[in-house]
């Protein structure tokens, strides 16, 4: 055997043992719609990626894209995606939830899992958390702490996600504080830095000294930090570095235990289409630690909501309630159903202004 | 509705910090244009000075360092302009477009390792007195040096142009560079400074962005400042104090809409957010028709490249 023969020879095993390993491997891809360093919603989806590769080590591969639009160019990364090897796709904000469909149709054997969307495929599934369940703990605190009476809440778009944050924190800052007001000004956008810190101010300016947040960066911790006496909290991620205050507290979005669960799926065989929507029991959203600027008595009361709500206790919408236009909605005792939270699109009574249609 | 709620001294006072941006980049394309030179790299050069002055201002934990390696480095990426325009003779509008897009993609490269990072702290100035005085002070006397320093680049400016030896040159070489040159003027020359002039402004006024106005980097974070700044130069007419007028006009816009729906004013969320690009088209069509055409004077040679053998 003459030293090119070898050559070819080991050339050809390796690439064999190559073929073999890359088919071994299960491939994960990801559609961001921020940078994954924004420090909030994108930045925890990458902890969850993180987690997979860590979890399974060389069975599984990851790819990522970030600030991928919510529109037609979505549609063109998952294409991209899938055609690339992708075995499962996460898209993880509500605007990928038609790309999603869309896509998943042209490759029914990929899997694909949307987050907070609620169209489903036999190849697509749905996830998300039952955020709300943390606003009503922030709520909670921002009644009590609140000396202005009025808190400010920037919102991304008007869908229901972001409804049911605001109401279930106004309810619960509503019962410790019947004096409570809520300015919600809409930014149109999830992830924009400049304007969420002009809302933040713009809220400040008119006396609010909460301020909540529905959108991605930590831009509106920094114009409460530059204001002083401004409390806000963490929003999809700890954001603990603008801890102890302005941020008291924050709701952390914990995705890891689901996508490792999913990708083993995708390994095992066992995927199958399904709507998973979880809160704080199985750990899917996490309080962050109540910093101690929040004085004792207010912050052993939110723990204290926030075991009630993890064991199922109670439930952040319980009647009496009525809707903004004074109509009933839920009766003494009575829960609402996920079929209703799910397309939220009313106040309740109380919160002024509309929601823009 | 509430209108009550808006309290005309903070938000008069967050106008002028909602403008600077667009006010520095504004005049410092104004001078490149009346130099006879159209440079739609603004966008590009803004975004590149956020990132070297987030940047130098992490790493040195000074500002003013952040502010000074902004204004460098949006002179060099637009002295990369002036090289290809005015030695290699190139379209002006494509390679102010293609410098937009460079500067996008190379602050993204560069803020790879700056994402989620917390700036440095930019002090206010407090003037002992004169930010005493009610409603004027908190208003005009209580912000942070750049929005000072912004307004006194426009005062120079308009000075310049108007008084000196050397802003006729500038306005001869904008005007008619032939004759600029019968004269024994350099003309790229002149160009080439005014070109780094503007790229330097435009620097300023995308660090103000990442050090003052948000304050972190973030890809993508000026998201079409320099366009407008860009409108603003058409929009005051090619005269500097009406590109403050105007600067102060759109940020007021700007802070009022999202005021106006804090206060819960019952009008259409959509028609807030537009209203501020709405009334720069709108100014820009009643000043280009009619009579007010004649005032536009635009300089002459905008945009035309020049040869010393043509």
């Amino acid at each position: 055997m003459n030293a090119k023969t070898l050559l070819a020879c080991t050339a050809l095993a390796l690439g064999l043992a190559g073929g073999a390993m890359a088919q071994d491997k299960t491939k994960a891809g990801f559609i961001f719609v921020g940078p994954i360093g924004d420090g909030g919603w994108t930045f925890e989806h990458n902890e969850g990626r993180m987690a997979v590769e860590e979890h399974f080590g060389d069975k599984v591969e990851t790819v990522y894209q970030e600030s991928v639009p919510e529109g037609a160019d979505a549609e063109r990364a998952m294409t991209q995606m899938a055609l690339g090897g992708a075995d499962i796709i996460f898209t993880t904000s509500f605007g990928y939830m038609d790309p999603t469909i869309n896509v998943a149709a042209k490759f029914p054997d990929v899997k694909f899992e949307h987050a907070t969307g609620f169209k489903r495929a036999d190849n697509v599934s749905t996830y998300s958390a039952r955020f709300y369940e943390g606003r009503a703990v922030q709520g909670h605190i921002a009644g009590k702490m609140t000396k202005t009476n009025k808190v400010g809440y920037i919102g991304s778009y008007p869908i229901p996600e972001v409804i049911r944050g605001i109401n279930s924190a106004y309810i619960h800052a509503k019962k410790v504080n019947p004096e409570i007001e809520f300015s919600v000004i809409w930014a149109y956008t999830w992830f924009d830095p400049a304007k969420e810190a002009d809302a933040a101010k713009a809220l400040i300016e008119q006396g609010a000294d909460v301020i909540l947040q529905h959108t991605d960066s930590t831009a509106p911790q920094a114009a409460a930090q530059e204001a002083g006496n401004v409390i806000s909290f963490g929003q999809a991620s700890d954001m603990a570095e603008y801890g102890p205050t302005p941020r008291v507290s924050s709701i952390i979005d914990n995705w890891s235990p689901y996508y490792i669960a999913r990708v083993q799926a995708v390994m095992d065989g066992t995927w199958e289409s399904m709507d998973t929507w979880d809160g704080i029991g199985p750990g899917m959203v996490k309080i962050g630690e109540i910093s101690d600027a929040v004085p004792a008595d207010v912050k052993a009361e939110a723990e204290a909501l926030r075991d009630a709500i993890a064991a199922g206790d109670y439930h952040p919408f319980t009647g009496p309630l009525k809707k903004q236009d004074g109509s009933d909605w839920l009766a003494d005792g009575e829960v609402a159903d996920d079929g209703t939270l799910a397309g939220m699109n009313f106040y309740v009574e109380g919160l002024t202004g509309d929601i823009p249609q | 509705m509430n209108l009550a709620s808006i309290s005309p001294i903070l938000l008069l006072a967050s106008l002028m910090v909602a403008a600077t941006p667009i006010l520095l980049a504004g005049i410092g394309e104004l001078v490149t244009e009346r130099a006879g030179v159209l440079n739609l790299g603004v966008e590009g050069m803004m975004i590149t000075g956020a990132i070297f002055g987030f940047a130098i201002a992490v790493e040195t934990q000074s500002a003013t360092l952040g502010f000074i390696a902004a204004a460098i480095a949006g002179a060099a990426l637009s002295l990369l302009f002036g090289l290809l325009t005015q030695y290699l003779l190139s379209n002006q509008v494509a390679t102010g477009l293609a410098l937009t897009l460079f500067g996008l993609g190379l602050s993204a490269l560069l803020g790879q390792g700056y994402v989620g990072i917390k700036g440095v702290d930019v002090s206010k100035i407090h003037i002992p007195l004169l930010s005493d005085i009610p409603v004027a002070g908190p208003i005009l006397f209580q912000h942070d040096l750049m929005v000072y320093v912004a307004i006194l680049i426009v005062a120079v400016v308009w000075a310049t142009l108007k008084f000196s030896r050397i802003g006729l040159i500038l306005r001869a070489v904008g005007e008619n560079h032939e004759a600029a040159h019968a004269l024994g003027y350099k003309v790229i020359r002149i160009r080439l400074m005014a070109i780094a002039f503007g790229g330097a402004c435009a620097g300023l006024g995308g660090a103000y962005l990442s050090l003052v106005r948000v304050p972190q980097w973030t890809e993508g974070m000026t998201a079409g400042a320099g366009w407008i700044a860009l409108a603003l130069v058409v929009f005051a007419s090619w005269k500097p104090w009406r590109v403050l007028i105007g600067a102060y006009l759109f940020g007021g816009l700007t802070v009022l809409q999202l005021n106006l729906q804090a206060a819960g004013m019952k009008v259409p969320v959509e028609y807030l957010s537009m209203s501020p690009y709405l009334i720069t088209i709108l100014v820009l069509v009643i000043m280009s028709s009619g009579r007010g055409r004649a005032h536009l004077n635009a300089p002459a040679e905008l945009g035309r490249s020049f040869h010393a053998s043509s």
